[in-house]
């Protein structure tokens, strides 16, 4: 009866596992290139599946009736408002890979399948209520995705990015897990409950130091100043649908084990985290838009800029309360829409034999070749910089506003300030695409799904994007309240 | 009133106007944008009379709960009400001015749609936050226009008017978020009432100060006008100092003043201190420009510093008088660069050397021009002489030396503008193709001619203009008067000799005759 209540609870955990092991099957059997178009949407189909399946997790308030396995997982409303984000961020990369991987000649059916695995780990990572189940979702995501990343195995930068990302992500892990030892030696536990249970009265200095490293090691995995150096090189080598994928679906699971640690297992100790993430968040900020300054290369500019991203959503962890965190959520929503729509323009740029373009100088005078493509780009760097009525504005909005709230409006200020630096390299993007004269090496078809993406994001962060800023909230809060459930 | 949502529709009708330039070639998106300007202007007709003057403060209101957070809230007073006659008046005029655009013009007219739509709503917004969203929105089509069919300078010029104005403004956000946390509303009407806490009120009115002393522009954040106005295309520069540069003092007079009364008090010294050496500053720089469009940038700055002044005057005239110089520089300004615009069309260079002696070959247009020299003197008939005159009478209740100094801007205003009309319009012809050039044609003649009309109307009936205005003043004098600043003049009743000498006549004539 318990064990069948906590299988239904983590449905769509089953049934991606199940659809991956039996996709991975098929394609053992009718030929991994010559079935990965078919399971490829088979894939999107099932990541659909599962957001249907989590749906109505959406209004689940925390409580035992919703924790599995005797309170290791939780399908509560925060969970499954991260994975409907996770799953549409995963299918929404998977749809755009086909004609990027056929060209590079690397169709494979193992990719659209290293994906479903990799967003079964990042469901679990948003469920945890452990810091061992934390660390097998992490995992599970992280070991498919250093395959993804160096998934185009005849090209050397793709290789070095897998590389990279291994090595640092084990040493990440490996910090990770130092911290997970010392929390547990200093409380007892390794439930987050049971955590913020011991830490009560007062935090011993040796779980002071389990809470540092904890955060670091989080802080490489949603690319945080300062552990970001791998980002930039790891979002250039990978093949761009990898690097859409990495920067949307992972930052959402990565922040949001992130958000349980700090505010349900630290939760009781907010103090002694929040100067470590308000410094995080300024660093980020400054550091993602002073490095994308000089960038030339489209994928690295969006790497910094994933940077500078993440220390906006940090503002809202370093609130500490329930408006930030729901800030955070509502924040995230809009980012991934943003990253998405970034990225597939990226991968719509195609010199006339279908060769992908990804340089800034490529792009300019984009807007007199191809001006739906630079419209949507210039949107969505619009958007990225925070202009109003563009989307992007309301989840800086929304961050800022809970940062004022929380009494924090030096923070604030600072962090709007260095939004400013932010906005020249977006400028920068824009004038290239309509200041400038036209190079002429955007001469490709893009392929349909790439354009309805494109169109859906862009509707998204359009002014159109607000009205959907009142259920967007109401979902975002009951999200947030499950993590101060306990306190 | 009437059940039609008449700000809702002057919004909605330049944006579908935008949205359809964008579909259809140059030809079709010049026809449209000139339709959807004029149906705007005219709907601004039908707002004016609709409006009542002594009626509610707060008029056409609409509220429809949209969104998380805040609200489409909308209406206007007499204040907002002027400045939205000031934008749809001059954006027909601005299309109209848009001959000369050869690429781009669907794109072209969408950017300038939206511009209206978006000056539209900053004036008539009644929410904080739509009023954020409205104002910060303008910088991407203004942007767009600089950029894009600017001259020769207009990446940089672009790139310093986003960055300058958006960091103005950032940090006016956050003082926001922490008066709507503080009050807890957004709605505009309510915050001019609430009376923050005095030692908020310097943080908050240092915020807001940041972002509209950048867009008034006020000195030293001025610089990024010059480069911007040389830069953007004629119609770009129109609206640029007709109406954006509007926004800065239609801030001050919606929320810093009313809503930090103390505040506005305790920094009028500032204000004061920024503006004098702006108005000087200016005006001799001015003075040895070369660049047509340049001088008439600089004399805006200066412009603006009389209207900073007279805000923080504290008193009706000082107020009044800066509103009318507000319309007045919007509808001069705007004409000055349309006149450039029409010997750039035909010569394309704004070098003031290269003319000489206009008067003789296009005597309509040293008419126009003189005209607009005139108002912009601020010669009496003339719009510009009754902001000026109003404004500095009511500074000089205040402060006489700032009226001083200030007041030399008018003669140093002089200077500077008959000077510029000196070189182009008399004087022998130098060169045979400016020599050479045709009078106004009929496109020109609509152009010019209504703002004409307007500036000589203001000048001899301010009445019409002051009227719908004169209610939302009292109430935002009535709102100062608690913080009002001493005034230095301190006039005393004189002594009545009246008697004595009539004593003295009246003893005199027995020895005298």
């Amino acid at each position: 009866m318990d064990l069948m209540h906590s299988l239904r609870l983590v449905a769509p955990e089953e049934l991606l596992s199940l659809s991956g092991l039996a996709l991975l099957l098929a394609s053992a059997w009718l030929g991994s290139a010559r079935a990965a178009r078919v399971i490829t949407w088979l894939s999107v189909a099932v990541l659909a599946a599962c957001t249907v399946l989590v749906l109505p997790g959406l209004s689940n308030p925390a409580g035992a009736d919703v924790q599995a396995f005797g309170g290791l997982y939780s399908a509560d409303a925060f969970a499954a408002f991260a994975k409907v984000l996770i799953y549409i961020a995963a299918a929404a990369t998977l749809a755009v890979a086909p004609p990027f991987l056929e060209k590079a000649g690397a169709a494979r059916a193992e990719y659209p399948i290293l994906v479903l695995f990799a967003a079964m780990g990042m469901g679990i990572m948003v469920s945890a209520q452990n810091l061992l189940t934390l660390y097998i979702g992490l995992e599970l995501n992280s070991l498919a995705a250093y395959v993804l990343a160096a998934f185009l195995k005849t090209d050397e930068r793709s290789a070095e990015a897998g590389l990279k990302y291994f090595v640092l992500g084990a040493l990440a892990s490996g910090i990770l897990l130092f911290g997970m030892s010392l929390t547990y030696g200093f409380t007892g536990t390794t439930s987050y409950a049971g955590i913020a249970a011991a830490l009560q009265g007062g935090i011993a200095k040796g779980a002071l130091f389990g809470l540092t490293f904890v955060l670091a090691g989080l802080a490489f995995k949603i690319s945080a100043v300062p552990f970001h150096m791998w980002t930039p090189d790891v979002y250039e080598g990978a093949p761009t649908p990898v690097t859409a994928f990495f920067a949307s679906a992972p930052k959402v699971a990565a922040l949001g084990l992130t958000m349980r640690v700090a505010l349900e297992a630290f939760g009781t100790q907010a103090a002694a985290w929040q100067q470590i993430v308000i410094f995080a968040a300024i660093a980020s900020i400054v550091v993602g838009a002073l490095g994308a300054i000089g960038q030339t290369n489209l994928k690295r500019l969006l790497a910094y800029s994933s940077i500078n991203n993440v220390g906006f959503i940090l503002i809202g962890l370093a609130a500490a309360t329930p408006a930030g965190a729901s800030a955070m959520l509502v924040y995230l929503a809009i980012y991934v829409a943003m990253t998405v729509g970034g990225f597939v323009a990226v991968l719509m740029l195609k010199d006339g034999e279908g060769n992908q373009l990804e340089m800034l100088g490529d792009v300019a005078g984009l807007s007199r070749t191809r001006p739906l493509i630079a419209a949507g780009l210039a949107m969505v760097m619009f958007s990225l910089a925070g202009i109003p009525p563009l989307f992007g504005f309301w989840g800086k909005f929304v961050v800022f506003q809970a940062a004022v709230e929380a009494g924090m409006v030096p923070l604030a200020a600072l962090g709007i300030a260095a939004s400013v630096i932010g906005a020249f390299y977006y400028l920068k993007v824009v004038k290239v695409m309509y200041f400038d004269d036209p190079a002429g090496k955007v001469t490709g078809q893009s392929d349909m799904v790439h354009a309805v993406l494109l169109l859906a994001s862009a509707l998204f962060i359009s002014p159109v994007g607000y009205l959907l800023t009142k259920c967007l909230g109401q979902f975002a809060e009951t999200a947030a309240a499950v993590l101060f459930a306990g306190a | 009133m009437f059940g039609l949502p008449i700000l809702s529709l002057m919004l909605l009708v330049p944006l579908a106007g935008a949205i359809a330039c964008l579909l259809v070639e140059a030809k079709a998106a010049r026809t449209i944008a000139l339709v959807a300007t004029t149906v705007d202007f005219l709907l601004g007709i039908v707002l004016w009379n609709r409006y009542e003057i002594g009626g509610a403060q707060w008029q056409f209101t609409e509220n429809a709960p949209l969104f998380a957070g805040f609200a489409w809230k909308l209406g206007i007073d007499g204040i907002a009400l002027m400045l939205i006659e000031l934008s749809v008046f001059l954006m027909p005029i601005c299309i109209l001015a848009s001959k000369a655009i050869e690429k781009r013009v669907g794109e072209y007219m969408a950017a300038f749609l939206l511009m209206e739509v978006l000056m539209i709503g900053v004036f008539a917004a009644q929410d904080l936050f739509l009023f954020y969203i409205f104002f910060e929105a303008g910088l991407i089509p203004m942007y767009l226009i600089i950029g894009i069919w600017g001259g020769a300078e207009r990446i940089y010029a672009s790139y310093k008017f986003f960055l300058y104005t958006l960091l103005g403004s950032v940090l006016m956000l956050i003082a926001m978020l922490w008066m709507v946390n503080e009050a807890g509303t957004t709605d505009i009407p309510t915050l001019m009432a609430y009376d923050f806490p005095v030692a908020a009120q310097k943080w908050l009115w240092l915020a807001f100060f940041a972002s509209f002393a950048v867009k008034m522009p006020m000195w030293p954040v001025h610089t990024w006008l010059p480069d911007a106005h040389v830069q953007a295309p004629t119609a770009g520069s129109v609206i640029l100092a007709g109406v954006l540069l509007k926004m800065g003092g239609y801030g001050f007079i919606r929320f810093s003043l009313p809503m930090f009364p103390q505040a506005s008090a305790d920094y009028a010294g500032l204000v004061f201190a920024l503006s004098m050496v702006a108005v000087v500053y200016t005006s001799l720089v001015a003075l040895v420009q070369h660049d047509m469009k340049k001088l008439i940038a600089y004399s805006s700055v200066a412009h603006m510093a009389i209207v900073t002044v007279g805000l923080f005057a504290f008193n009706v005239q000082g107020l009044e008088g800066s509103m009318v110089v507000m319309l007045s520089h919007g509808l001069v300004s705007g004409a000055l660069f349309l006149c450039v615009g029409v010997i750039y069309d035909r010569l394309h260079t704004r070098e003031i050397a290269r003319y000489g002696g206009l008067s003789i070959n296009m005597p309509k247009y040293a008419l126009f021009f003189m005209l607009f020299t005139m108002a912009s003197v601020g010669l009496p008939g003339t719009s510009g002489f009754v902001g000026e005159f109003l404004s500095l009478a009511g500074i000089y209740q205040v402060s006489s030396w700032v009226t001083l100094v200030c007041t030399t801007g008018i003669i140093l205003g002089a200077g500077y503008m008959l000077y510029l009309y000196r070189r182009v319009a008399f004087g022998e012809q130098k060169n045979a193709d400016a020599a050479a050039m045709p009078d106004l044609d009929a496109r020109e003649w609509i152009m010019l001619a209504p703002i004409a009309a307007a500036v000589l109307w203001m000048g001899v009936y301010p009445e019409s203009f002051l009227a719908p205005m004169r209610a939302d003043i009292a109430a935002l004098d009535a709102r100062l008067a608690a913080a009002r600043p001493e005034g230095d003049a301190k006039p005393t009743a004189g002594q009545p000799k009246v008697a004595e000498e009539h004593a003295a006549h009246g003893a005199a004539p027995e020895g005298a005759h």
